[in-house]
């Protein structure tokens, strides 16, 4: 069992707790692939956790994990607390009271997550309507000052409007708006700009800035790139093939990252020259230092580690054993036989 | 070596040129009578180095889409010139400009809503060949699997359909497919939008790799400064319909003119953010 | 990419304005074309009569000129058209009367019948197709698609029939007809039950019939809404399940719905022939069959005019509820 010495000090008052959570989807043809494996983390209140993973790596598991929306045939090990209370032994209709509520997820494409046919107003209100009774006159007004909270200007528009007569980027306030309405204690965000415009990801990163200063709810940030975590969580964890391989706070990971993903992936973010603390260019390259092959090739019940066939710095034993967790330094934890190298 | 061979490419005569291009499009709504117009180009001058990696940036909604599928020919303009090969084609019939279709080859954003999920990765690549020219059922398929060891895809996919590969193995086969009929343009409207760090930086670099190998003209279209600002020879900046900026990329970067070069510049994360405000001690 | 308006809307007349201008000229082929139609079939009514030695050939001719049937057919469509605006809609030779009070009464029973079974037929497939969708794969799933399959290969001819033969057995019913003899003289809420006794067996086989596709419509909709992401999203911020299917997900799955419903109304005249004529029930089912049998030919066209124009509305009405249900079609596309 993986000793939790390394988590931050917070043990005690967590708000989400994750221990050893393994999920296997349900594969017909052959064995179960385990989308998850392993997985523990911890969220104090208030905190910005980031996830950095590529696709496959079972960062949407994760999340779906937390708010139980796996599928029925997805087998699920491990457990999951929330303010003390065991989510994974919850029925059904329990869980109805946590999501959106205690835990709210601001999905990948907020186009294809409102109801088309409805207004987005009316789909704000449907979220307070499910956790509390309330007249309709105090809903409409909770939820315009959802929408103001969330950055919008013109909030009578936007109100009464259909998601498709909305900007990408409103229909990304809208999204934020629906999971601060009933002020969860947590917030899980999937790749929240992924759709969008570099100009538009900035903004909505600042519109989540502002709601976790203002309301205190703690974030779960999923993204595939890094520079995005920079300067917004305080701690991240990173994933690969259903693992947390690396996990720690911020500056001191991407100052110095001990898993060689890690510094793969860090190694991606283009380099800016600065002048003046403005950037005036990138350091041009002949060849973008990519991490080499994909995580598509990868054998699910293999042995040996599982970034091994990618890995600039595999030795010998990476392809026989799985490396265990270790803390080498305090509040840093990886899995990598060769760290820092 | 950068800056001398971009400098003695710009004096060569460009491949493409647009001269003060225009296009609207015309919506209307239901039942009325009322339509309204959207402007999408207004006065585009624009020019492709050939043999060089050029890049259009700018947000969505600035036109760079429909300057695209002018260029690739799939679209006419409303007003101006476009000029390929000392021809100017923008009048051009469906019939005069068949034989140049295949010279310039446009890949898609949206892979999986491009390629045909019916067909195996094979089909997908054999088919443009199976139009332009006759060649035997073999042949044909010797060709795909040339190309797709080409573009990094396993040949023993060469069965597999569309929805069984990942998005950046899509785009891969559409890239595949694009370059079969030997094209001297490859335009790429956002193609890497939408996949992972790793993956576009593979992406790219195959991108460079067929540049040099193929002699290709690149014309990759993003709103991420950054990604193309590491790899592109020049770039054109555009902003409601116009470009408003262009010239070599190191020189639209350095001195970044335009105000809306200067907010795609500023939307750029950088990882240095994260030890400023570790120095700062928290955020703000 | 500024947007600039260049007049302001006047849509919803408008709109009506030319699906009216549509409708009649629709109704004005249609009539050309069965009267055309029925003018190419052989025989006339009077035709019959000529099998009688007993009537001269001189009678029949001039019977056949005082009814206009030796005249040649632009001026029998004229002079048709006339009695369509003098409120008669042509002449009934066997009924001797305007085809229009004919049809009325006519309409009137069939109306009464299949706007019950529709009724019935939607209200109870929308809950049913809504609740199995929801239970995909599971058992009550499958009995409900090996029930409508059951239902669906069983041609209405044979469960019309079958009722028909329960009911004959069991004396549970009265058979045939719409209403019982002394129909007249009984109280009024002895009337009504009467006519409720007689409309169970056709309604019931109306609502058997339609139910399967009407059930397999809605699940079909309603699984293909189920997978979109919308709905998991909504899960995801607490909504409860049957908020989540009636209120999320129907309402997105209903515009297949609302072109079958039009297509159900569509059908309102036309779709209960069989059942009538099997039934006895005074429908306009009958009078069309009576009336081609012995070619009492304005009665056919005025039957025909009456389907078309249901067929008119019908579309009307579902082009117009689409609009209102979704907001898609109604707002001009951002």
């Amino acid at each position: 069992m993986s000793t939790p010495n390394s988590m931050p000090s917070t043990c005690a008052s967590a708000l989400l707790r994750v221990r050893g959570l393994t999920v296997s989807y349900d594969a017909r043809d052959h064995q179960p692939a385990p989308a998850l494996r392993q997985v523990d983390l911890e969220i104090a209140p208030g905190e910005i956790v980031g996830i950095l993973g590529e696709s496959g790596s079972g960062k949407s598991t994760l999340a779906l994990s937390i708010l139980g929306l796996l599928p029925e045939s997805a087998q699920v090990e491990g457990s999951i607390f929330l303010q003390g209370e065991n989510l994974s032994s919850l029925a059904e209709s329990r869980w109805a009271a946590v999501r959106g509520a205690r835990i709210a997820m601001i999905f990948q494409e907020p186009g294809l997550a409102l109801s088309p046919v409805m207004r987005a107003g009316d789909q704000i209100g449907e979220v307070i309507r499910a956790h509390r009774s309330q007249g309709s006159r105090q809903r409409k007004q909770e939820v315009q000052s959802a929408l103001k909270d969330a950055g919008i200007a013109d909030v009578e528009r936007i109100y009464r409007a259909y998601p498709h007569q909305l900007s990408g980027g409103e229909l990304h306030r809208v999204a934020i708006a629906q999971a601060l309405v009933c002020r969860p204690a947590l917030v899980i965000a999937d790749e929240p700009t992924r759709s969008l415009d570099v100009t538009m990801q900035s903004e909505i990163q600042n519109a989540l800035l502002d709601i976790h200063r203002k309301y205190g709810s703690a974030l779960l940030f999923i993204t595939h790139n890094p520079a995005l975590l920079a300067g917004f969580a305080d701690r991240v964890l990173v994933m690969y093939a259903g693992r947390i391989v690396e996990a720690g706070p911020v500056a001191q990971m991407y100052r110095r990252p001990l898993h060689p993903y890690t510094r793969g992936l860090l190694q991606l973010v283009p380099e800016p020259v600065m002048h003046s603390g403005h950037i005036s260019g990138f350091a041009r390259r002949k060849r973008l230092a990519a991490i080499p092959g994909s995580l598509t090739r990868f054998d699910p019940l293999g042995l040996g580690c599982a970034f091994e066939p990618r890995c600039s710095a595999r030795t010998t034993n990476c392809q026989i054993e799985s490396p265990e967790e270790i803390a080498p330094e305090p509040d840093r934890r990886v899995s990598c036989f060769n760290y820092g190298n | 070596m950068g800056t001398e061979a971009a400098a003695t490419r710009a004096l060569q005569p460009a491949l493409m040129r647009t001269r003060g291009l225009g296009k609207r499009y015309l919506q209307r709504t239901p039942f009325s009578q009322q339509s309204f117009a959207i402007a999408a180009l207004v006065n585009v001058d624009f020019e492709i180095a050939p043999g060089c990696l050029t890049a259009l940036v700018g947000e969505s909604g600035s036109g760079k889409s429909t300057l695209a599928s002018c260029l690739a020919m799939m679209e006419k303009p409303d007003s101006g010139e476009i000029w390929f090969e000392g021809n100017e084609i923008s009048h051009w019939s469906k019939r005069k400009l068949a034989p140049l279709r295949p010279k310039i080859q446009l890949v898609f954003q949206d892979s999986a809503g491009a390629l045909d999920p019916r067909f195996s990765a094979a089909q997908i690549i054999e088919e443009p060949l199976e139009i332009q020219r006759r060649e035997s059922r073999q042949a044909l398929r010797a060709r795909a699997r040339e190309l797709m060891e080409e573009v990094g895809l396993s040949p023993d996919w060469a069965n597999r359909s569309p929805l069984q590969l990942s998005g950046g193995q899509r785009q891969r086969l559409a890239i595949a497919r694009a370059i079969a009929l030997k094209p001297s343009l490859l335009i790429l409207d956002e193609s890497l939008s939408g996949l992972d760090l790793s993956t576009q930086a593979q992406i790219l670099n195959l991108l460079l790799d067929l540049k040099a190998a193929r002699s290709l003209t690149v014309l990759l279209i993003s709103h991420d400064l950054s990604l193309v600002g590491q790899v592109a020879d020049f770039v054109a900046v555009m902003h409601q319909g116009r470009i408003v900026e262009s010239g070599s990329t190191r020189q639209v970067l350095a001195s970044a003119q335009h105000p809306q070069t200067g907010k795609l510049l500023a939307s750029v994360r950088v990882l240095e953010a994260a030890f400023q405000t570790a120095r700062a001690g928290g955020r703000g | 990419m500024m947007p600039s308006m260049t007049s302001g809307v006047k849509s919803p007349i408008r709109y009506l304005e030319r699906r009216a201008i549509h409708a009649l000229l629709l109704l004005l082929g249609a009539s050309l074309l069965s009267f055309l139609f029925s003018s190419l079939a052989p025989g006339s009514f009077f035709d019959e009569m000529k099998l009688n030695p007993q009537i001269s050939p001189e009678t029949v001719a001039a019977l056949r000129a005082q009814y206009g049937l030796d005249q040649p057919l632009p001026v029998r469509y004229v002079r048709w058209v006339k009695s369509v605006f003098r409120g008669e809609w042509g002449y009934s030779f066997a009924y001797n009367q305007p085809v229009r009070s004919l049809l009325m009464v006519r309409a009137r029973n069939t109306l009464l019948l299949t706007t019950l079974a529709m009724a019935l037929a939607w209200l109870i497939a929308v809950p049913i197709g809504v609740w199995i969708a929801s239970r995909r794969g599971r058992w009550d799933d499958q009995l409900a698609s090996a029930s409508t399959s059951l239902l669906l290969s069983v041609p209405e001819l044979v469960l019309a029939l079958g009722l028909l033969y329960l009911v004959i057995r069991t004396h549970a019913l009265p058979v045939g007809g719409m209403v019982s003899t002394g129909f007249d003289r009984l109280g009024s809420w002895e009337k009504v039950r009467d006519l409720a006794a007689h409309l169970i067996v056709p309604v019931t086989t109306l609502v058997l019939a339609s139910l399967p596709i009407l059930i397999r419509h809605v699940r079909a909709s309603m699984m293909e809404v189920l997978q979109a992401p919308f709905i998991q999203a909504a899960r995801g911020h607490g909504i409860g399940r049957s908020r989540l299917l009636f209120c999320y997900a129907l309402p997105a799955a209903a515009n297949p719905l609302i072109s079958l419903f039009g297509l159900s109304v569509a059908g309102l005249l036309s779709g209960s022939l069989l059942v009538e004529v099997i039934t006895g029930w005074p429908g306009l089912g009958p009078l069309l069959l009576e009336a081609c049998f012995s070619r009492d030919i304005y009665v056919v066209i005025g039957v025909v005019m009456a389907s078309t124009m249901f067929m008119i509305l019908g579309s009307l009405l579902a082009d117009v509820m689409l609009l209102v249900a979704d907001p898609r079609i109604r707002t001009d596309h951002a």
